[in-house]
């Protein structure tokens, strides 16, 4: 008899959402979740980004490290649409929080609410967080 | 689907975070730093327990004890699981989010 | 069940390692495959063979290799990750010109295709982090 989990045939693509909750440069958890989304595209999987609470502001516009002497790398967040990750989704609820809006972001991105980010979370086969 | 939280509620949002984001079958295992919300008599008490009224709720008794907090003053409907209780909670979701 | 775990923090500064490894640990018990240990972020730290623990103290670099020895875990640090943060192999060591290497036996140094790989492969992915 087959284990639930055992009724995945080979070849089948996954859902893989990546998580990004953490402001950029405090950590470098924000630099790094975009290295794994890069080489992640390269696998043919259906990947999805979702920027929440203070990972909002990975992609807030007009990012200057200049001071801070480390690289800015919001520029490749900009690259991702050449590596065919187009679905990056915002919480509409943590923008609002923080006084932010669609308008703030340097990418085109699906703003949708917490209940809407809740059921993609639920719809995904693989979860990582940074 | 189950959802890992190993963050003090008295420290960050990421309890908070997770509430809101659980569907109503989710289940919610508490670790590491995270079990402080699960001890009854805290500020975070009245949260929890209208918690529980939508999600079943666990915590890592290992952790509780690390901590000096006997599974005695654990929140009556959360769950005390050791590791082989958590890896059971992984066989029974589909899939988890790590809520850091 | 065929297990995949990213481990996303170094050892002793934060319990992220040893609570991945004590879940591995469980889930072998309860008869489950851990396919693979991914180790990411400050998480490569777990991958050197350098710590000196005081005695007393559990060594969570050697509990990895002999977990890992015992029930044939794939140990892998991200090679990004690892060259920034001086985690290196002998080939590594050599392509560098640096004068030594410090990875933990077990361990091998790989892409971020492997954390992808184990993913599409295993039927849970767990984050252990910070």
């Amino acid at each position: 008899m087959s284990e639930p989990w055992e009724d995945e045939g080979p070849g089948e693509i996954k859902k893989f959402l990546y998580v990004n909750r953490k402001s950029p440069y405090g950590t470098i958890y924000a630099l790094e979740s975009l290295e794994v989304v890069l080489i992640a595209a390269a696998f043919e999987q259906d990947v999805s980004m979702v920027f929440m609470d203070d990972g909002v502001y990975q992609i807030k516009k007009g990012q200057d490290t200049q001071q801070i002497g480390m690289k800015n790398f919001s520029p490749t967040y900009r690259a991702l649409e050449g590596y065919d990750v187009e679905k990056l989704y915002v919480e509409a609820e943590s923008l609002a929080e923080r006084g932010l809006s669609e308008d703030d972001l340097l990418v085109p991105v699906e703003v949708m609410s917490r209940d809407a980010i809740a059921r993609l979370m639920d719809e995904q086969d693989v979860i990582l967080s940074f | 689907m189950l959802h890992t939280v190993n963050k003090s509620p008295f420290e960050r949002n990421t309890l908070a975070s997770c509430l809101g984001h659980a569907l109503p079958d989710s289940a919610i295992l508490l670790i590491e730093d995270g079990v402080l919300a699960a001890v009854q008599g805290t500020a975070r008490e009245a949260e929890m327990r209208k918690a529980l009224e939508t999600y079943s709720v666990s915590v890592l008794g290992p952790d509780l004890l690390a901590r000096g907090l006997s599974p005695d003053q654990v929140i009556p409907g959360i769950d005390v699981v050791d590791y082989g209780g958590f890896v059971e909670l992984t066989e029974n979701h589909d899939k988890v989010q790590a809520w850091l | 069940m065929k297990y995949a775990i990213l481990v996303n923090e170094g050892p002793y500064q934060h319990q992220a390692s040893d609570t991945a490894y004590q879940f591995c640990k469980a889930a072998i018990e309860r008869g489950h495959e851990v396919f693979r240990a991914f180790f990411y972020h400050d998480g490569v730290h777990n991958g050197s063979r350098f710590p000196i623990p005081p005695q007393d103290d559990r060594n969570i670099g050697v509990q990895w290799s002999e977990l890992a020895e015992a029930h044939n875990i794939d140990l892998v640090v991200c090679i990004a990750a690892a060259q920034r943060r001086g985690i290196l192999d002998e080939g590594e060591a050599k392509r560098q010109g640096k004068d030594g290497d410090n990875i933990a036996p077990g361990f091998r140094i790989s892409g971020l295709g492997q954390l992808i790989e184990a993913g599409i492969q295993c039927d849970r992915v767990l984050v252990f982090g910070d």
